[in-house]
């Protein structure tokens, strides 16, 4: 058992366990997207999963974030069970918690200063003029000082993803999710967005969770990795463990070779899913 | 075969009337109860969508009320001048604005103006993730988008339709000055001895009530688009079809229901 798989007991895990994952099942529809992921993610450590497209890793961590519900196992997130847990309760958990997604989603309507004094503006008290100290602070902590008065569509790609940070980020969250973070940018863009996520970790411990397929970001930013394949974890490991695994999947996406030519596309299909198809008619 | 596709149809109406229903309380609670709870509303996006939905649909509610009282005023005159009965022209043109096309013809607007707009609004903010981030960020998408609407809509349906119902008196008092004989005065009069306070109020509670409906709709239609562009078009048109045929299955139930409670 590799030191942060979780244990096989139900109730809370070890008080240094950021977010515990048991035989988790999420479905869409009638079908199964992930059949039984189990992975622990420690206070402070930063996970990367990694996955095809289609293996089910953003699934995984829109599970995690509470916008998927599963049909089976279990998330703790702070020695609390976030399944089971009251709508209420949830939501104070989510205040300590943090999303970056992949487009950004910052809202449109609203100036990117706007977009990151929402959730302090909706979940505390806070006095505008500290909310608006707390805006330029959390902005010039990603590289956006100056920006606050930009609508979205004004913004590059990369500060779009900055500007979702410091949103993901203002009220100083345990848990942050990143979502695809350097997708679409160009290596000079996403070096940068690495270089802000390893200063997030570096100055806050906060522990992370970062699903992506670039594997040169992965590398540098992970404590740990996990591999899904077909909505299954084909390694978690090291960085160094990943590295030197073995493991055919592992191999063929670390060494980037392509999947084999399918003719049939009931085949391909069953390639991409992992399921049985149905039988011919 | 035609009788599972009638109950199939059946049971999604009836599932769609709850969604609509669950919604509508949803706002109810987020603006009546849960402020008192400590969750404030957000009084600006109410104030922000009052003025989108009530001030700036002003001139086209003007415009299209003043045709409609006119065209009422010119089909009125077509039968009363062989019944040699054209006095009867601003009480004709008073109770039909009043109790019927004031609030319709208002609702009518207010569909293609703003329950289109949320429905697309609230189908982009899907597809562009924003309503996966409000709920990230501990925030209910029906408590910090959908109440305002409702609150908005509550106020600006009733002052829309107030205005429309006087514009569309005055439009009608255009032909009857112009060509029935009225003046101004002689107008204005014989529209107030006509009406009573009842057919101004049950035009108004009806106004309230379409204003429900449209915003529920177009919110529904919002809520449930799937996540690509075509899917949000698809989402604002079908927000159109059926907010206007419950507007007026909203207005025939309780115009009926108005109808038969009336005093003899």
């Amino acid at each position: 058992m590799t030191p942060t798989a979780p244990s096989s007991n139900s109730g809370p895990p070890d008080p240094d366990i950021a977010i515990s994952v048991r035989n988790l099942r999420v479905n869409y529809g009638d079908r199964e997207i992930l059949h039984g992921i189990n992975f622990n993610v420690r206070t402070g450590e930063t996970m990367v999963i990694l996955g095809g497209s289609g293996s089910g890793k953003s699934t995984l961590l829109r599970a995690l974030a509470g916008l998927e519900r599963p049909v089976g196992g279990e998330i703790w997130i702070r020695g609390r069970n976030f399944i089971t847990m009251s709508e209420r309760e949830r939501d104070k958990l989510r205040m300590k918690m943090g999303m970056s997604f992949q487009s950004g989603a910052l809202f449109g309507s609203m100036t990117v200063g706007e977009n990151v004094a929402l959730p302090l503006q909706e979940n505390t008290n806070l006095d505008p003029s500290t909310i608006e100290i707390m805006v330029r602070l959390k902005l010039d902590q990603v590289g956006l000082s100056g920006f606050e008065n930009y609508i979205p569509a004004q913004l590059s790609g990369g500060m779009k993803k900055r500007a979702a940070i410091a949103r993901a980020l203002a009220m100083d969250p345990e848990i942050l999710f990143f979502d695809e973070p350097s997708a679409g940018l160009d290596p000079i863009i996403a070096a940068g967005i690495d270089e802000l996520i390893l200063k997030l970790k570096n100055t806050f411990q906060i522990s992370m969770l970062v699903v992506t397929h670039e594997l040169a970001s992965a590398f540098l930013i992970a404590d740990r990795m996990i591999l899904i394949d077909k909505g299954n974890i084909a390694i978690n490991g090291t960085p160094a463990e990943l590295r030197a695994s073995a493991n055919a999947r592992v191999r063929q996406f670390l060494d980037r070779v392509p999947e084999p030519e399918v003719d049939d596309e009931i085949d391909y299909l069953q390639m991409l899913t992992g399921e049985t198809p149905p039988p011919r008619r | 075969m035609f009788m599972e596709a009638i109950g199939e149809s059946t049971v999604s109406g009836l599932a769609y009337l709850g969604n609509l229903a669950g919604l509508t309380f949803g706002s109810a609670r987020a603006i009546l109860i849960d402020p008192f709870r400590g969750r404030k509303l957000r009084l600006s996006r109410a104030i922000h969508q009052a003025m989108t939905i009530g001030v700036e649909a002003i001139p086209i509610v003007s415009l299209i009320s003043f045709f409609v009282g006119t065209i009422l005023a010119l089909q009125g005159a077509y039968q009363l001048r062989k019944l040699g009965a054209m006095q009867l022209i601003a009480a004709a043109v008073a109770i039909i604005v009043t109790r019927e096309l004031g609030p319709l013809m208002t609702a009518i607007i207010v569909i293609g103006r703003s329950g289109s707009a949320f429905a697309a609004e609230i189908g982009t903010m899907k597809v562009n993730e924003e309503l996966d981030a409000l709920e990230t960020m501990a925030l209910d998408p029906v408590h910090f988008l959908v109440a305002p609407k409702f609150l908005a809509m509550a106020f600006m349906m009733p002052c829309l339709t107030i205005w429309a119902d006087f514009v569309g008196v005055c439009g009608g008092g255009s032909f009857g000055v112009l060509f029935a004989g009225f003046t101004w005065g002689r107008y204005f009069q014989a529209t107030l001895q006509s009406l009573v306070l009842r057919d101004i109020i049950t035009g108004l509670i009806k106004s309230v009530l379409f204003g429900f409906v449209i915003t529920a709709v177009g919110c529904q239609e919002g809520l449930s688009a799937k996540l690509s562009p075509e899917e949000v078009g698809r989402a604002t048109t079908s927000a159109v079809v059926k907010s206007i045929f419950l507007v007026i299955a909203v207005d025939l139930i309780f115009t009926a229901l108005f109808y038969f409670t009336a005093p003899q």
